[in-house]
């Protein structure tokens, strides 16, 4: 019994810290790519064909929604033809909490040593700063966001990329975008954690980036922050209905890492649930032999008065007793563990930047953990219960008077 | 001998029961009839496979009979349900078996108390100082707090004994209470049981080979071949 009870309470122990770790890293990656890209962004304006209105005009089964949702049928228009307006628009959803427009280019960076191909974000500093965390992502430069405020010819650069053109800050080198070639100083450099980011962005001023790309008016796209993230799927539908631009949840952008990072989870929840599942089975074997071994003690308290009932509840108890003791031990062993995890050193660079073990204390992992070892700790008791309370007495003492 | 002319506390009537199953299948009992009066100890006796222990066991509503009647009083209990026939069990009757069946892990004035528990008449107070008493009747009112395991073989006998007392049952069934004891400690233990019995009132009846412990009891009732023999 005691084999099980240790079982039970590595069992939700390590449940905990692995969900502790694999959700840590998600909500990690979520945070940096909120802090980066926004929860939604608008872009592309679209507008129904002749074939869309005639669908939703004459067929009452096909709602407008399923038809918008079908890109084929719509004809687009890139970009954002009237970013002023449509800001204007998007402040008015209850959960927007700012918006910021970008003008994105390809550009060739040209410094002294060599040439890298890069991405040129066109913004306003101020109101990037509300849609992004730029300002905590600063590494290099002092002062550098009010220099870059302040320096029309200002850059921010990604830090993977200076590296790569050996540039540092107060550096300047040659943005080329078609045959618009310009100069620009770096400010300061900027780290998101997400190397693909960190290797080709660099951000301008707005209206640096309309010269340099020859675009004087519009957008790319517009980067929106909401103050409830969780309900950016349902905004980026609203706001693709009403202000008829293509709008995307961070959810959708980063389908794939948040795919990747749930069966990550449910993974090590399967393998590590196997642990209660095994303490539970040993658990089974104990109360299966208990009840054997304890027959005659069984058939005496039945001859007392005690019902089945109160036989079967004896083994749950059991069980109950080794659940309630496993389960706390499972809850401390899992907090002390997730917390000395978080407390280890590591550098992980790609998907996002961390110099430690990411966790995330959620209550969720205790209760699920906890569900899992209720289930399996009480089916083990229950069945060696139910056996217990069939018993006869007058087989039994028959069997061992004679 | 005389005739005790009180009500019952305990009745049969054509007992009918067969064990096992299929060519192996035995008429342990073949329509037995029997009254067990208050205050009064009744001895059967008989050959081993003759159906005593068979007949005690249907009589303490440990297991049901093929056919026939059993009237606890005047509550006929052989067709009632497990939960009515447990009931009956814990409020009126008392079982001594030749194996004591303490539970080990606890004292002798916890098994004392277990009947009292489950019937739950008295406060906790109440089951402990009559517990004690019990104990004290049967000589051990030193040893209450010692576990079974500490007891000789007699003492877990006779506490036991104030275990089927415990619940002040009207019907005390004891099922060779002295084949695993010495002559000594047989004579104590079968003193102690008539002696408390009849002072409650308390009708007793005991499955034995003992000749000796038989010839004590107010009434001897031989079986032979799942019947009584005159």
């Amino acid at each position: 019994m005691l084999m099980s009870l240790a079982g039970i309470i590595f069992g939700i122990g390590f449940f905990i810290v692995t969900q502790a770790q694999t959700s840590g890293f998600e909500q990690f990656f979520i945070k940096t790519i909120l802090g980066t890209d926004g929860a939604i962004r608008i872009e592309d304006k679209f507008q129904d064909t002749m074939f869309v209105m005639r669908a939703a005009g004459h067929n009452a089964d096909v709602s407008k929604f399923d038809v918008a949702g079908d890109r084929s049928a719509r004809k687009y228009i890139e970009g954002v033809e009237d970013p002023k307006l449509l800001t204007k628009a998007l402040l008015q959803f209850k959960n927007v909490a700012a918006v910021s427009t970008v003008l994105e280019g390809a550009v060739i960076a040209d410094s002294s040593f060599k040439n890298e191909s890069a991405k040129v974000y066109g913004i306003v500093l101020d109101d990037q700063l509300l849609v992004s965390d730029l300002g905590s992502q600063i590494v290099r430069g002092s002062g550098s966001l009010d220099n870059f405020r302040d320096a029309p010819q200002g850059m921010l650069m990604g830090k993977a990329l200076a590296e790569l053109l050996q540039v540092a800050p107060g550096d300047s080198l040659i943005l080329q975008a078609g045959t618009e070639r310009r100069r620009y100083r770096v400010s300061a450099l900027f780290e998101t954690g997400v190397r693909d980011i960190d290797k080709v962005r660099i951000y301008i001023h707005l209206t640096e980036a309309r010269s340099l790309l020859k675009k004087s008016s519009g957008a790319s796209f517009l980067q929106v922050s909401l103050f409830d993230k969780d309900r950016a799927p349902e905004d980026a539908v609203q706001m693709s209905e009403v202000l008829r631009h293509g709008a995307q949840s961070w959810q959708v952008r980063e389908k794939t890492w948040l795919n990747a990072f749930q069966a990550l989870q449910i993974s090590a929840a399967l393998t590590v649930s196997t642990i209660i599942l095994i303490s539970g089975l040993g658990m089974f074997n104990t109360l299966a032999m208990l009840v054997i071994e304890k027959t005659k003690e069984i058939a005496i308290l039945r001859s007392m008065g005690y019902t089945r009932v109160d036989i079967s509840r004896i083994f749950l108890w059991l069980g109950a007793i080794v659940l309630v003791v496993g389960t706390v031990g499972g809850w401390i062993l899992g907090l002390t563990v997730t917390y000395g995890v978080s407390k280890i050193k590591i550098n992980l660079t790609g998907i996002f930047t961390t110099e430690t073990f990411q966790v995330n204390y959620a209550l969720s992992h205790y209760v699920v953990a906890t569900i899992c070892a209720i289930v399996v700790v009480m089916t083990a008791a229950l069945i060696p219960a139910r056996r217990a309370a069939r018993l006869e007495p007058g087989d039994i003492i028959r069997g061992t008077s004679q | 001998m005389e005739k005790n002319t009180q009500k019952p506390a305990l009745r049969c009537e054509n007992l009918h029961r067969y064990l096992g199953e299929g060519e192996g299948r035995v008429h342990v009992l073949r329509g037995v009839s029997f009254e067990a009066q208050p205050g009064h100890v009744t001895a059967i006796v008989g050959p081993s496979g003759c159906g005593k222990s068979t007949l005690l066991y249907l009589l303490g509503l440990l297991d049901q009979p093929n056919d026939g009647s059993i009237w606890i009083g005047d509550e006929l209990m052989s067709n009632s349900s497990d939960i009515d026939r447990t009931a009956a069990r814990g409020e009126h009757i008392g079982f001594v078996f030749q194996f004591h069946f303490l539970m080990q892990e606890f004292s002798a004035l916890d098994n004392v108390m277990m009947p009292m528990r489950k019937l739950g008449r008295l406060t906790p107070e109440q089951m402990e100082e009559r517990a004690r008493g019990l104990l004290t009747d049967v000589g051990l009112g030193d040893k209450t707090h010692r576990l079974a395991t500490q007891l000789s073989g007699g003492e877990q006998q006779r506490v036991a004994v104030a275990r089927a007392l415990a619940n002040q049952p009207t019907i005390i069934l004891a099922d060779e209470p002295t084949g695993n004891l010495d002559v000594k400690n047989s004579t104590l233990v079968f003193d102690l049981l008539t002696k408390l019995a009849k002072e409650n009132g308390q009708a007793v009846v005991i499955v034995t080979h003992n000749p000796e412990i038989a010839n004590r009891c107010d009434e001897t009732k031989p079986m032979r071949d799942g019947l009584f023999v005159s």
